[in-house]
């Protein structure tokens, strides 16, 4: 056949856990065999079809990028019997199969984002150093190597970049704080426990470019003048433990990693340690009780970790996302690092889009810009258009919920914090006016009770007592004078908890309290849910008008409270009805009040 | 038996002190639960007390005391998947597998349905994973397929 426009042929499927989940290693193995069957294979010659990490639009998985010619195209919601179509007429014939290509919303979802970290994850393939080397990889830890440890905190200082955790704390202060830290040997840490339900930020970085973070770390590591590095990993992820684990062998066989690294004198390795599930081992103290074996709890600072850490040694603890851009930095510069958001804001933050919008996925853009932008040019709008916008949380279970009037409000740091929510890590839900605030915040709180060490009183009971009574509200039992209890017991964990989980776990209740007061006072007051959500508060009737006398909801009712007989209009029985909900959801005409 | 297990597992870690929760991981995976005659052989090899090992292993969610299922259902219970409806999902599971009230292990021992806060796939809400398989974007007409890839 002819050769012609094959040269350089390039097919990139994307292979992170959301691509996994939508087929995409079916989709490889279909373009691998159809290729094969077409001779395509034979004529290019070489491995063409390559797995990259996750490129963000995860709503439109499996994506495709086909590199034909020079000029490449990207096809979305590919299904392995899509293949044959796209192999014959695109990869062959020259003719790309149009209507699969990705449509308007794709590039509206991209334009807003300033894409730096993410650019390399959708570029290269997570499981193969050299793709990575071939970008100009580890060049960065090389030139770091070559300079004094001080000149290296100079820069990242300079650049301005603050911890991507949560906290936004100076990351050249932290490491200048570590250096100059009496006692050896000393640890630097990278944090990937990211237990914030609602985020994935961490996992894609590590799912797409492991070798960012490590690179990242070799440079922490001779900053600060460390031997050993942990990176401490949630069990859950099991795709991106494999990804680090291949990445740290790759290394080690580069000397990259190990005695004399990069024929220097510096001796650096990193072990893995997989975190057990605790939600409370994200907090910099517990996270290293957790590395040493013991049970995950808090102690007070000071001393802080840099300088009585992990075995009471200095230590550095830095976030995935704040270690990946660590070579960029010492690539680029600071002065172009800190060129990029707000002043006080610098460089790029990804945020994990989703909840009830229409373009979820993982997003990354310049700090400071607005939440209109993100929600309404990244995420396109509501997913449902007839719902209206409501809410966004940020930070997670530490965080709170922003309300519309604030969406022209700039995302960083301080504005965040100043309006009683946070960045936590990058999770960002949104949510329509079918959703309940106080079943909301329920749902937090649910979460950090659960989550709640117990080493503290005001934490371990004080959750519980504002569950119990956010739990009464939702199921109709409200009495007057809750908000004000919620309040005052909102306000005394986060002054009087001994660590960052109970200090922020009032934050979705005080928030919601600020800006849905009314909404409470609906649920206590005229035992209303208005997103009728709470199913204890609905009262189940059929509008007689719009029954049409089909006996669904009869069929479905398990309490017998549905009084039909044929051509008769169905009547609910209130002294019966359990309120579960089940007729609501099988009447077709919307019939049920 | 047991020992010959313990053994492969303790020779992996024994040289560096902080491993009780490495340990406990890999027994939880050789033997599916974490039991009381192989914390004790720990314990006395290690000269650790047998609580130090039960203090983490009831601290931390990833460890089991009794043993699970054959199966594993793992349903999501993160932000997005709660706004977009996993609830529902897990409790026609539980009907559809006949788990009974309060417990998390069908009576045959051939499943075992967890929740989990968040497993980080958020985009493809919500999300449920069959033994290591994942489903993203579920809904309730679609448990039938979750059901079938158990065997």
């Amino acid at each position: 056949m002819n050769n012609n426009g094959l040269e350089g042929l390039v097919i990139k499927v994307c292979v992170g856990t959301g691509g996994l989940a939508a087929g995409s290693q079916e989709v490889i193995d279909e373009f691998n065999k159809t290729l094969a069957a077409r001779k395509v294979r034979a004529a290019v010659r070489k491995k063409c079809v390559s797995k990259t990490g996750c490129r963000g639009f995860c709503a439109k998985d499996v994506l495709v990028d086909v590199v034909r010619n020079g000029k490449s195209f990207t096809y979305q919601l590919v299904s392995p019997d899509k293949v044959s179509r796209i192999v014959d007429e695109h990869i062959i014939s020259g003719n790309p199969v149009e209507e699969w290509l990705v449509g308007p919303d794709y590039h509206t979802f991209h334009s807003k984002q300033t894409k730096i970290l993410l650019q390399q994850c959708g570029q290269i393939d997570p499981e193969d150093i050299r793709s990575y080397i071939d970008i100009g990889g580890y060049k960065a830890a090389k030139k770091a190597l070559s300079l004094d440890p001080f000149e290296v905190i100079e820069e990242v200082r300079a650049s301005g970049l603050r911890g991507r955790g949560g906290a936004g704390f100076l990351t050249g202060l932290k490491w200048e704080f570590c250096k100059m830290s009496g006692g050896t040997p000393k640890y630097i840490i990278c944090n990937a426990d990211e237990g914030d339900p609602g985020a994935f930020m961490d996992r894609s970085i590590i799912e797409g470019n492991p070798h960012s973070v490590i690179e990242g770390m070799i440079i922490g590591a001779h900053a600060i003048g460390a031997e050993k590095g942990y990176i401490y990993i949630r069990a859950e992820y099991p795709l991106a433990v494999d990804r680090l684990r291949t990445a740290l062998s790759q290394a080690r066989a580069k000397k990259f990693l190990g005695k004399k690294i990069f024929n220097s004198r510096m001796n650096f390795d990193i072990e893995i340690k997989l975190g057990a599930g605790a939600f409370v081992c994200g907090e910099s103290t517990a996270l290293m009780r957790s590395i040493e074996g013991k049970r995950g709890t808090p102690r007070p600072t000071p001393p802080r970790s840099v300088n009585k850490g992990l075995w009471g040694r200095p230590t550095a603890l830095n976030n995935v996302e704040t270690l990946a851009n660590i070579p960029i930095i010492m690539n680029r510069g600071a002065g172009w690092f800190a060129s990029i958001g707000t002043k006080k804001n610098t460089g790029t933050k990804l945020f994990a889009l989703t909840g009830k919008v229409k373009n979820t996925g993982l997003i990354e853009v310049p700090m400071g810009i607005s939440l209109k932008e993100i929600i309404y040019d990244i995420g396109g709008g509501m997913e449902d258009k007839n719902r209206r916008f409501k809410a966004v949380q940020t930070g997670g279970p530490s965080g709170g919920c922003i309300p519309a009037s604030y969406l022209n409000m700039p995302v960083d740091y301080e504005s965040l914090v100043n309006i009683g929510s946070m960045m936590g890590s990058g999770g960002m839900v949104v949510m329509d006016d079918t959703t309940c605030m106080v079943e909301m915040a329920r749902f937090f709180l649910t979460f950090t009770e659960n989550e709640s060490c117990g080493k503290c009183v005001p934490c371990r009971v004080g959750t519980k007592r504002m569950l119990e009574v956010l739990t009464r509200i939702t199921e109709g039992r409200g009495k007057e004078g809750d908000i004000d209890l919620l309040t005052e017991l909102g306000t005394d964990i986060r002054l009087s908890s001994l660590c960052g989980l109970g200090q922020s776990a009032p934050n979705p209740v005080l928030s919601t309290i600020n800006f849905f007061r009314e909404e409470y006072e609906a649920h206590i007051k005229d035992g209303i849910c208005p997103a009728r959500a709470c199913k204890s508060l609905r009262r189940y009737a059929v509008d007689a008008e719009l029954c049409r006398m089909c006996g669904k909801c009869f069929r479905v009712c398990p309490s017998g409270a549905v009084v039909w007989e044929k051509k008769q209009k169905a009547v609910i029985d209130k002294e019966k009805c359990i309120k579960c909900g089940a007729c609501y959801d099988a009447c077709p005409f919307g019939s049920i009040l | 038996m047991i020992e010959k297990k313990c053994r492969e597992i303790l020779d992996r870690y024994h040289r560096e002190k902080g491993n009780i929760i490495s340990i406990l991981q890999d027994m939880q995976e050789s033997f599916g639960y974490i039991r009381e005659d192989a914390v004790n052989w720990f314990s006395e090899q290690l000269n650790i007390p047998a609580s130090n090992f039960y203090g983490v292993a009831t601290f931390y969610a990833q460890f089991y005391l009794k043993p699970r299922g054959k199966n594993i259902i793992t349903g999501c219970c993160g932000t997005a998947c709660h706004v977009k409806g996993s609830a529902p999902i897990i409790n026609s599971l539980r009907e559809h597998l006949a788990i009974p009230e309060g417990g998390d292990t069908s009576r045959d021992g051939k499943v075992t349905i967890e929740s989990v806060a968040c497993v980080g796939a958020c985009s493809i809400a919500p999300v449920f994973i069959v033994n290591k398989k994942v489903f993203g974007k579920m809904t309730l007409d679609r448990v039938p397929e979750m059901i079938k890839e158990i065997s």
